[in-house]
């Protein structure tokens, strides 16, 4: 038996000091945790329960934006009637995800520190080669199955894709992750993988989430996240886009656009490219399609993933035309 | 075990053998007070965990256990190393090498995910932690990952399936219109929502067993003959099952691990597999291909099939999936050829899933019928019509009972086929396409002998005794109403006690061959026990009947009476008590009287020996379905959702017709997941299957499965069973993906002839 060390912390800064210990881990939800500790990947030798702190579960809704505390429930936030009306993307991303039962244990803070689902990452015993895993040791999936895998912002040394949606709505809308200390966009918290895929995030040993922040936006408003899938339900994205618009008031220019990527890429992925194109332009079907094929530049197929650079910009097509309502 | 109380619904005659009665053991299971296998409190239990290969092919050169033997409550590890002292157990027929040692953790590594070791301590979790220490050298072997490996090749003809008549080449040659191509099916998984495992439990030399089974009397079988024991001394215990579909039906190599680690160890030994080790000890569907071509007129008349089946066995045994199951008995047909060859690969002997051969065969011919209505510019439904066997062109018989035409008309007045719009794609609703298809069904009637017990307690209650189980599909129920119709006892005054291999033999519960075989036993016994009891109640001494001066006597409703209606009548406890017994019992056996010895009985329960097969008589037997399907798929996005089926079967008659809808909709449900998810995804570089869990390897989840409308078109059958049904659980998944394939054609023009029909396939 792996004997490890449960903690409850009495603080916030007794948490962060508690995680500052070799093998220590924050618990929230547990969903993530357990699961990476039942297949070998992650072997905690302590573990610090923050789940009962005060405060940190609070959802705030008002004119300047929404706050998320870091341990609020998936469902919680899915089902809050003003993120519904701030940004329905969000709340989307969040009921598309997981099943019922993980919704409602997972936290927002461990949502988005949630690994990939890559089938190499995940079998440590019978494939050692991962440098996500163990630096410099090599890529298992790069030759294997990558129906899964990512095609943007991968390289020679990890092509695993970010799993999470809720992420995926958080950096369309340039939200923030509260870090205490420092503030760090959803977007710069996620790092691509370039020759360290061990390295996921900017946070730093002893950082707690605190939680996330989006500024209101007319963008945010007019919202959507698109998710999708072959099954119905309990499924990670094939492709997914979260977007949101606001147009001139004409009601035909788009002012404002965000898109963001899901299921594609290393990262959650911001399409600027996209959105560059689209901004000052009428929004119309055919435009919109060919914009939507720029999120695709410099995308990298291993074959049984090569159909993720045909159908993202399909996705984020019908995304932006359902929301511009033209689909 | 005592079940609750049953459930009544609607009449008195709902507890009559064709009543819809609801499962009496339900509620048991959804508020846990069932015991599975893994749950019994065994005093003293140590734990054993497997250790897999990781390698597809080669030989374990030596395992290192210093370290896990060092580890904390580590009791025990067993390795190729280890003598176990086992003897290969019979083949499924019966069939026993002679003198051949078993060594359920090979030396010889077959395929990823073979077990090579077993870690055994004082609680699961220590030897999880333990087996991690284990530092195991291989030598590995070239290796042929699937059936798509540059080295795989094109494997052996099975000749006893080659099937054939005419000139199907010639014919095939002569006709105007052909149509060929190639259909195949990925490597399928059982995984049922209970995991495969056991507790073993030693008492000097007698062996218990609690382990989920299909079949308690082969199992025991099993177990009895590598550990050297008389039958007797093993008893499997196997009330409930969590799902088999197929897959616990035999005893598998862990069984043997975690039984000889208990006698080594002098102590109880549980051991579950984890969820990725069910996907390889034991085997799943085998992937497929075969080629159909089809000849016929213009107008649709066929004249040849040609069939070429291939599918992937495992090098150490030849196992077929038989692609060309349905293949010659769905049609009319004058010219046909069939072949099936099988591919040895690294990977663990294919088992039986649900619909074996004739689910992978539907999809072929079904799909390949479909190509041929849409070349001719016929409607599918027609095209079937037009084609309709009027007997089994294989072997010459008149089918016993053959629904299928009404199966296809009413069902597609159901669906409301006659609304169709013909052409590909001239359905649709903004981006979404809309299609529909057919897909027709068949499984064979299979029949094997089985015995059961009555038991007459003084209390009045009745007791349904056998060695049969029931895994959800309804065999508690139905052998009470079984016994209530024959004994003439209401269902409330009845027990049934099942799933024990102390209890009389039966049928296994597979190839659909349960009820129909163990409600014959208990309509037998019970009859046989009624009438045991009339006849002490006119004969007794004892009996207040003897002064009656009735010759016979009915039983009725559970009270013994003189036929009149008008003189003495008494319920059953008040005679057994008039009588003076507490008990009486009565066995009876379906088996024929040459074969009544101990060791012809103990053949027909362990082996498929006497397995009755559909042609065997005079008649050639099977059930039928047609599967009408509407799918909705996204133009741009290549998903496909089933939105809507109904589902026309002839299973003749129904012994408890809400049963039956529910195994028909499992069925269905698991014939949607193939069609559109399911699929093994093998690592051609080690032959791994990576989505080896839930998460990955997907099944379909409430929100996939649309209403399922299932009409019974049968009619009883007395050539196929004693009742009158036909086998039910298989026949619902067969032809469920053809329909869906060919109305995912209807909606978009496109003719995928692999499944699953993912979304790459599509956009």
């Amino acid at each position: 038996m792996r004997d490890f060390s449960y903690s409850r912390a009495a603080s916030l800064e007794d948490a962060r000091q508690a995680i500052l210990q070799p093998g220590a881990f924050v618990l929230a939800g547990g969903t993530t945790l357990l699961d990476l500790a039942k297949c070998g990947v992650t072997e905690p030798e302590t573990v610090v329960d923050i789940s009962h702190l005060a405060g940190l579960d609070a959802i705030t809704v008002d004119e300047e934006g929404v706050t998320i505390g870091a341990i609020a429930r998936m469902s919680a936030v899915a089902d809050h009637p003003g993120v519904q009306a701030a940004f329905p993307a969000i709340s989307e991303s969040l009921s598309l995800a997981a099943s019922a039962q993980l919704r409602n244990m997972a936290t927002i803070g461990g949502n988005l520190l949630q690994r990939t689902r890559c089938a190499y990452f995940r079998d440590p015993a019978a494939f050692p080669a991962c440098n996500k895993r163990v630096p410099g040791s090599g890529c298992s999936a790069i030759g294997g199955v990558t129906r899964n895998h990512a095609v943007l912002g991968v390289s020679d040394k990890c092509i695993a894709s970010y799993p999470g949606d809720l992420a995926v709505a958080l950096v369309a809308f340039d939200a923030v992750v509260d870090l205490g200390a420092r503030q760090v966009t959803v977007e710069d918290f996620f790092l691509p993988y370039g020759d360290a895929p061990e390295q996921e995030t900017v946070l730093r040993p002893g950082e707690v989430i605190l939680g996330v922040k989006i500024r209101a936006s007319a963008a945010g408003m007019k919202s959507t996240y698109l998710k999708v899938r072959d099954r119905q339900s309990y499924e990670f994205a094939a492709a997914s886009a979260a977007v949101g618009l606001e147009f001139e008031e004409d009601g035909v220019t788009v002012r404002d656009i965000r898109v963001a990527l899901g299921g594609v890429a290393s990262k959650p992925w911001r399409a600027r490219s996209v959105e560059q194109a689209l901004i000052g332009k009428p929004l119309e079907a055919e435009t919109v399609a060919w914009a939507a094929r720029l999120a695709m530049d410099g995308a990298v197929s291993y074959s049984d993933n090569l159909y993720k650079i045909e159908l993202a910009p399909r996705v984020i097509t019908r995304a932006i035309l359902t929301v511009g309502g033209l689909a | 075990m005592t079940i609750m109380e049953p459930r009544k619904h609607g009449s008195a005659s709902d507890g009559l053998v064709g009543g819809r009665l609801s499962r009496f053991e339900g509620r048991m299971k959804i508020t846990g007070a069932a015991t599975y296998a893994l749950e019994y409190p065994v005093e003293g239990v140590a734990h054993a965990v497997l250790v897999q290969s990781t390698i597809a092919a080669g030989r374990v050169t030596s395992i290192d256990t210093s370290a896990a033997l060092a580890a904390p409550g580590v009791l025990l590890v067993l390795t190729p190393e280890d003598e176990l002292g086992l003897m290969t157990a019979s083949d499924w027929y019966g069939n026993r090498p002679e003198n051949q040692p078993y060594f359920p953790l090979p030396r010889e590594v077959s395929y990823n995910g073979q077990s090579i070791a077993a870690v055994v301590a004082e609680s699961r979790e220590l030897a999880v932690e333990a087996a991690k220490l284990l530092r195991i050298a291989y030598d590995e072997a070239p290796r042929v990952a699937d059936l798509y490996d540059p080295a795989a090749g094109k494997g052996k003809l099975m000749e006893n399936l080659s099937a054939g008549w005419g000139d199907a080449e010639a014919a095939l040659a002569a006709s105007p219109v052909r149509i060929e191509a190639e259909y195949s099916t990925p490597r399928e998984y059982h995984v049922a929502m209970e995991p495969h495992g056991l507790t073993a439990r030693w008492d000097g030399d007698r062996l218990t067993v609690w382990e989920p089974s299909q079949w308690t009397h082969g199992m025991q079988r099993n177990y009895a003959e590598w550990f050297g024991l008389p039958l007797e001394n093993v008893q499997i215990v196997s009330p409930f099952i969590g799902g088999g579909f197929g897959s616990k039906g035999v005893a598998l190599a862990y069984g043997a691990v975690a039984a000889a680690a208990a006698r080594k160890l002098g102590r109880p030994v549980r051991l579950a597999l984890t969820r990725p080790q069910n996907f390889t000890s034991y085997g799943g569907r085998a992937a497929t291909r075969q080629t159909i071509a089809l000849g016929a007129t213009e107008d649709g008349v066929l004249q040849a099939i040609v069939h070429r089946g291939f599918n992937e066995t495992s090098t150490y045994a030849d196992v077929p999936e038989q692609t060309g199951a349905a293949t010659p008995i769905l049609y009319k047909v004058e010219n046909f050829s069939s072949q099936s060859r099988v591919v040895p690969v690294n990977v663990v002997s294919p088992g039986a899933l649900r619909g074996p051969g004739k689910n992978p065969s539907a999809f072929g011919i079904e799909c390949a019928i479909e190509e041929l209505a849409y070349k001719i510019g016929m409607d599918p439904l027609e095209l079937r019509l037009k084609n309709y066997a009027d007997h089994d062109y294989q072997s010459g018989k008149p089918w016993s009972t053959r629904r299928l035409r009404e199966a296809l008309t009413e069902g597609a007045d159901a669906f409301g086929w006659s609304k169709r719009s013909h052409a590909p794609r001239s359905m649709r609703e903004g981006r979404t396409l809309i299609g529909w298809g057919i897909g027709c069904g068949t499984f064979p009637v299979l029949r094997a002998p089985s015995a059961a017990m009555i038991r007459i307690l003084g209390n009045g209650r009745v007791e349904v005794v056998s060695g049969a189980i029931d895994m959800g599909q309804g065999t508690y129920t139905i052998l009470a109403q079984t016994a209530s119709e024959a004994f003439g006892v209401p269902v409330e005054q009845i027990d049934v006690v099942l799933g024990d291999s102390r209890l009389p033999g039966s049928a296994i519960a597979g190839g659909s061959m349960l009820a129909g075989s163990i409600t014959g036993a208990v309509h037998k016994t019970a009859a046989a026990a009624r009438d045991e009891l009339i006849g002490l109640a006119l004969n007794d001494p004892m009996s207040p009947f003897r002064d009656t001066g009735a010759n016979t006597l009915t039983v009725s409703e559970g009270r013994i009476s003189v036929p009149s209606g008008e003189g003495l009548s008494l319920d059953l406890a008040e005679l057994m008590a008039a009588l003076g017994r507490e008990e009486i019992e009565v066995t009876r056996n379906t088996l024929p009287d040459d074969a009544q010895g101990l060791t012809d009985q103990n053949n027909a329960w362990s082996s498929m020996a006497r397995v009755q097969g559909p042609t065997m008589g005079d008649y050639s037997m099977h059930s039928w379905c047609a599967h009408f399907a509407e799918v909705r798929v996204d133009e741009d996005f290549g998903t496909v959702r089933v939105s809507r089926m109904v589902s026309a079967f002839d299973c003749g008659r129904l012994y408890n017709p809400k049963m039956v809808e529910s195994q028909w909709r499992g069925g269905i449900i698991m014939g949607i997941g193939q069609a559109l998810f399911e699929e093994g995804h093998v690592d051609g570089r080690n032959g791994r299957t990576v989505n080896n869990n839930v998460g990955d390897y997907l099944v379909p989840t409430n929100a996939d499965i649309p209403d399922l409308q299932v009409i019974s078109v049968g009619v009883p059958d007395y050539e196929a069973s004693a009742l009158g049904g036909k086998g039910v659980g298989e026949v619902g998944i067969v032809g469920v993906a053809p329909a869906i394939a060919n109305a995912v054609f209807h909606a978009t023009g496109k003719r995928i002839r692999d499944l699953p029909l993912t979304l790459e396939k599509l956009i």
